[in-house]
């Protein structure tokens, strides 16, 4: 009994039911939250139109030749992080392990910044949204103090969602509805990767095309809004003169890689189930270029709606002082327009001064408004639900608004888990007969279980740590051991035979010198420029604390130092995986009194052979 | 709207009616109400005079709460809002929202939480199914994999067991040619 050498062999690895699934999920799990609330805001305070420069040379020289590596990678081996890199070589399987790491860290974050998402969409099926009046104080004489001084839109965000404590180190008590959300979350997650690939396979049709369409519909909407001009005019206007500072060049490229998920392990899973035979280097530039055309489609409604809420709020403010002035000087009713505001303020100014200055009037720029810029979380919860208000009709803009974040930052999700359930299943934790269901299960309900730290009050304190520690410098490292080891140790021209037998045509020049140089360079010059700014002053944060002078600001406070002790930790973890478990094997190796070989023989683990 | 004398006295007119709400007195008359300093921006001082009392002003403190119990009745007489008519010194006492006894979010975290729940269910008990069926169709396969090997090995078995009862004619012929005891 012996298979014909024809018939593929049948190793029971799960694969995908089209190439299209393949392609969107790699999509979707580059396409997250990032796209709308990062890449706008950088590209605003980077000089506008100009950014694209920086952008665009950091996607051809270290996104898509990154990404075609770990493609490749994936497509080549046949298995997971872990088991990809152990069988490039056994000491180079601690970059495996630090991805698998990462990618754990990552999703628990992740999927609490997805909880708010939720909690905000449940909240939308309100009339009043709940986030647009201020609730009263106990005597109903006035509005709740914190939320008058600041503004209700804060209030709901600081107070009713996160019920924030003032300092990092008072954890506070866990929030029930936090937990509630958290638990439907991991639900949905579990359910959506249950099976793996199979599920999620299915589910990312829907999860990865919605947001495209939600996208689409607010982008029309934006573009009929008030003020939608002005915005777009101050994003896309290009400053050239940003570009000399390097601060930018630094933001491009770190934004490129981020954005991209690399050395995550998730996109070297997600190639592991293709068909060998498999052009990943066309697929690499297409998942890439399409990443990147979302950015910049997205900043399109985002700054629409940006220049809408400046707008108003340019209005609101000269509607305030235009009530003032006719208050003092009994003037009648719509005597003074917002068109001919300007003239009257000159000619008040000049016949009575003092009155005027007695008003205290706040001066009203729109420039002002449009420079105040927010990135992150404080973008979609505040600055766009305080826009959102203002549109007609905002319950189903809110709706809309939330199921996109949710179905975006969803499919990322697939990814991250996938980058610690593939590595898991293949080294077999649980007995062979124990279904699929069950890891996947185990995986969701831990992780639920260590995110409910996030449901403190300072859980959004410790999320911050995550994002800015565990999810930046350890990917930087991870992703130049990739480069390195693949380049050099199991040497370039091994691999280019791999590619070109997966491809079907020879590797061309541009992938032999981007690998061979410029990449590891390029990541060597970011790891060194991001370490040097985040040395440069001891780490802050800013706290939310009513108790402020200078309230509704933010406090700006220190990190304690056992804080910055887990900062720290969280950052080098992942890194310090890569030389310990080459150390592991270097004394097992020397114990076995057998000589190091770090070079593996010379036998492609690609063609033909799947030991 | 403009603003004319027929405001005017409609304005006297609903501060007098909110005197006699609030005092129970039915002495409070359209002309007990004056207004003075009336300017282009609409906006002036009135006074309530108490005719039984020799034409002294009643106490401010009195307008107030008079004109705060019925403060509703008197925007809506001029189709305005505590917001577009203001009584300055009198500041209207806010109504709480209006709270549902469960909370909208609740009903709609019920209702996603029972969409997951039926979906989890049906993809694990789908898996349970599934994982019999492909169980009993590997055990069908090794049956049959057991007759297919029995038949390739070259020899039928049931050749084999055919030709075990046969006689093998050529020793069976010859008898005779073996010598009697």
């Amino acid at each position: 009994l012996s298979a014909t050498p024809e018939t593929p062999k049948e190793d029971g690895r799960p694969k995908w039911d089209n190439k299209f699934q393949y392609i969107l999920s790699c999509i979707g799990f580059a396409v997250g939250l990032g796209n709308v609330w990062r890449f706008p805001y950088l590209c605003q305070i980077h000089g506008g139109g100009a950014f694209l420069i920086p952008y665009f040379i950091a996607l051809v020289f270290e996104g898509i030749p990154l990404l075609h590596l770990e493609l490749a990678l994936g497509q080549c081996l046949r298995k997971g992080s872990i088991g990809a890199w152990n069988t490039i070589s056994p000491y180079l399987g601690g970059i495996g392990v630090g991805s698998w790491m990462v990618s754990i860290l990552v999703s628990l974050f992740y999927n609490t910044v997805l909880t708010w998402v939720m909690w905000y969409f449940i909240n939308s099926f309100q009339e009043p949204l709940p986030w647009s009046v201020c609730p009263l104080n106990e005597n109903r004489t006035g509005f709740n103090e914190e939320c008058y001084e600041s503004t209700a839109v804060n209030y709901f965000w600081y107070r009713k969602t996160l019920n924030i404590t003032p300092d990092i180190a008072e954890s506070g008590t866990f929030q029930w509805w936090l937990i509630l959300c958290l638990a439907a979350c991991w639900a949905i997650v579990y359910l959506c990767t249950i099976r793996g690939i199979e599920t999620t396979g299915k589910a990312i049709y829907v999860t990865a095309i919605f947001p495209y369409l939600v996208l689409t519909i607010f982008l029309i909407q934006g573009l009929t809004l008030p003020g939608a001009t002005e915005g777009l005019i101050y994003l896309f206007t290009p400053k050239l003169n940003t570009l000399k500072n390097p601060r930018v060049w630094l933001d491009a490229a770190t934004q490129i890689f981020f954005s991209l998920s690399l050395a995550f392990g998730g996109l070297i899973a997600f190639a592991s189930y293709n068909p060998e035979k498999n052009d990943c280097e066309k697929d690499a530039v297409t998942v890439a270029i399409v990443n990147s055309m979302t950015s910049l489609y997205a900043s399109i409604p985002v700054f629409s709606v940006l220049g809408f809420k400046a707008t108003t709020a340019y209005w609101d403010c000269l509607d305030r002082n235009i009530i003032h002035i006719i208050n003092e000087f009994d003037l009648p009713e719509e005597s003074i327009m917002r068109q001919n505001y300007t003239s009257w303020i000159s000619f008040l100014n000049s016949s009575y001064p003092e009155k005027i200055a007695g008003l205290k009037l706040k001066s009203c720029d729109l420039q002002e408004f449009l420079d105040q810029s927010v990135s992150g979380t404080g973008l979609a919860f505040i600055v766009f639900t305080q826009a959102i208000i203002l549109m007609p009709g905002s319950q189903a803009w809110a709706i809309l608004f939330f199921i996109m974040l949710f179905s975006l930052g969803l499919s990322s999700m697939f990814g991250n888990i996938e980058g610690v359930f593939t590595p898991l299943l293949e080294l077999q934790i649980l007995p062979k007969s124990a279904p699929k269901e069950l890891l996947s299960g185990i995986i969701c309900l831990i992780s639920f279980l260590i995110a409910l730290c996030f449901t403190l009050g300072s859980g959004s304190y410790w999320i911050d740590i995550f994002d800015r520690y565990a999810a930046s410098v350890p990917l930087l490292v991870i992703a130049f051991f990739e480069v390195i080891g693949v380049v050099y140790i199991y040497k370039i021209k091994r691999f280019s035979e791999d590619v070109e037998w997966m491809t079907g045509r020879k590797l061309s020049l541009f992938w032999q010198i981007t690998w061979r140089f410029i990449s590891p360079l390029l990541l060597l010059i970011v790891f060194m420029a991001f370490v040097t700014l985040q040395m440069q002053k001891p780490p802050s944060y800013t706290a939310w604390n009513p108790k402020y002078e200078g309230f509704p600001m933010k406090e700006e406070k220190v990190y304690p130092p056992w804080v910055q002790a887990i900062c720290v930790l969280l950052a080098a973890l992942p890194c310090v995986c890569v030389p310990l478990v080459a150390l592991f094997h270097l004394v097992k190796q020397k114990r076995r009194s057998k000589e190091p070989s770090l070079v593996p023989p010379e036998v492609s683990f690609c063609q033909g052979a799947n030991s | 709207y403009a603003w004319d004398a027929n405001e005017e006295y409609l304005f006297k007119a609903m501060v007098a009616f909110a005197m006699r709400r609030y005092s129970s007195k039915s002495t409070t008359q359209i002309s007990n109400v004056l207004l003075c300093n009336v300017t282009d921006r609409v906006s002036f001082w009135f006074v309530v005079t108490d005719s039984s009392k020799n034409v002294t002003t009643v106490p401010g403190s009195e307008v107030e709460a008079a004109i705060r119990m019925n403060r509703n009745r008197i925007n809506n007489a001029f189709l305005l809002s505590d917001k577009t008519l203001q009584f300055l010194k009198i500041t209207s006492t806010l109504s709480p929202p209006v709270e549902p006894s469960t909370p909208v979010w609740l009903i709609v975290f019920g209702v996603v939480l029972c969409l997951i729940v039926a979906g989890i269910v049906f993809l694990i008990v789908s898996g349970i199914q599934k994982h019999k069926k492909k169980k009993e169709s590997t055990e069908r396969e090794n049956l049959e994999e057991k007759v297919e090997v029995t038949l390739e090995n070259g020899i039928p078995c049931e050749a084999l067991d055919l030709k075990a009862g046969h006689i093998n004619g050529v020793f069976a012929a010859d008898d005779d040619r073996f010598t009697s005891l």
